[in-house]
């Protein structure tokens, strides 16, 4: 079956068929109620809306790096996090000597 | 004064050229948008009942497009009339609308009914008489729902509304080679369609 002229017909009938422009009762009220909410932003809600953001992408960054820590082994393979933590928190009060022989 | 002559009476408000109403809202007195929004909803809802079909949707279309064009209102500079910059923006809003429902689109009733394939078969005879026409625009209306939204666009634009490549080119924001390869992809997706149709048809 050739579809051009079928196309062609096609085209042409919807072509003498024009859309009504009918506007529905008070249309223009509804727009302008809606016109009327649209109050520019103060800045303090964009200040707000600024830091959550920046808040959002900090915590997303931390989790990423916790989540990097937690996979790649510790590089100095020395001391177990155990360790590491009792040398921090004895580390005031052991003398400096012992401290550079370990 | 100057917002007196503006009162949104519709007989005054008609003779106010658009650019005093504009350069009054952008002067802060919003409620001169209103002028606008008589002048072209006629219009508007016209364009837009070409691409969504149920009334609801033409409305929040509509209304899209004013809160576009009152939000926009810095951007327009006066050198193009704000009705093609309103147009523009309705023909982008059209487009938005179409991308949004492109999903629903494959869902489209295809299934043909008694009118519209005695109105196919009598195109395929070799002497068809005058179509049925309610037939032929209840059948248009369903290839035109399972077309890609670009070239429902441009089909409409090019073919329903008579615009020039040049005119859908500065419409769409698209080149005019686009304008012209989506044309010739659009017809082309028109009878594939029409051809499924024809084959459902006797399946």
């Amino acid at each position: 079956m050739n579809l051009d002229p079928v196309l062609n017909s096609l085209l042409e009938s919807a072509r003498r068929q024009k859309p009504s422009d009918r506007v529905p009762y008070a249309f223009e009220q509804r727009v302008m109620a809606r016109v009327r909410d649209l109050r520019p932003p103060d800045r303090l809600s964009l200040w707000t809306v600024g830091l959550w953001r920046a808040a959002l992408s900090s915590v997303a960054v931390a989790v990423v790096l916790v989540g990097a820590n937690a996979v790649v082994p510790d590089a100095s393979g020395e001391r177990t996090p155990e360790e590491q933590l009792e040398v921090a928190v004895v580390a005031s009060a052991d003398p400096v000597v012992e401290l550079w022989d370990r | 004064m100057a917002a007196e002559t503006l009162a949104t009476s519709s007989g005054v408000s008609a003779e106010v050229p658009d650019s005093e109403v504009i350069a009054a809202i952008r002067a802060g007195d919003t409620s001169q948008f209103e002028v606008l929004v008589r002048r072209y909803q006629p219009r508007l809802f016209a364009t837009v009942r070409r691409y969504a079909r149920q009334e609801r949707e033409v409305e929040d279309i509509v209304q899209e497009i004013f809160l576009k064009a009152f939000t926009k209102l810095d951007s327009w500079r006066g050198e193009a009339p704000f009705e093609h910059w309103l147009m523009r923006l309705a023909v982008r809003t059209c487009y938005d609308f179409l991308r949004s429902h492109q999903r629903n689109r494959e869902h489209a009733v295809s299934e043909l009914n008694a009118d519209e394939e005695s109105w196919l078969e009598r195109q395929a005879a070799p002497a068809s008489g005058e179509a049925d026409t309610s037939a032929a625009q209840s059948l248009i209306a369903k290839v035109l729902a399972q077309m890609s939204p670009a070239h429902r666009l441009v089909i409409t634009l090019l073919e329903l509304e008579d615009r020039s490549i040049k005119e859908i080119a500065e419409l769409t924001g698209w080149s005019v080679p686009l304008v012209k390869v989506r044309a010739f992809r659009a017809r082309l997706e028109m009878k594939k369609i029409l051809s499924r149709m024809e084959v459902e048809k006797y399946l």
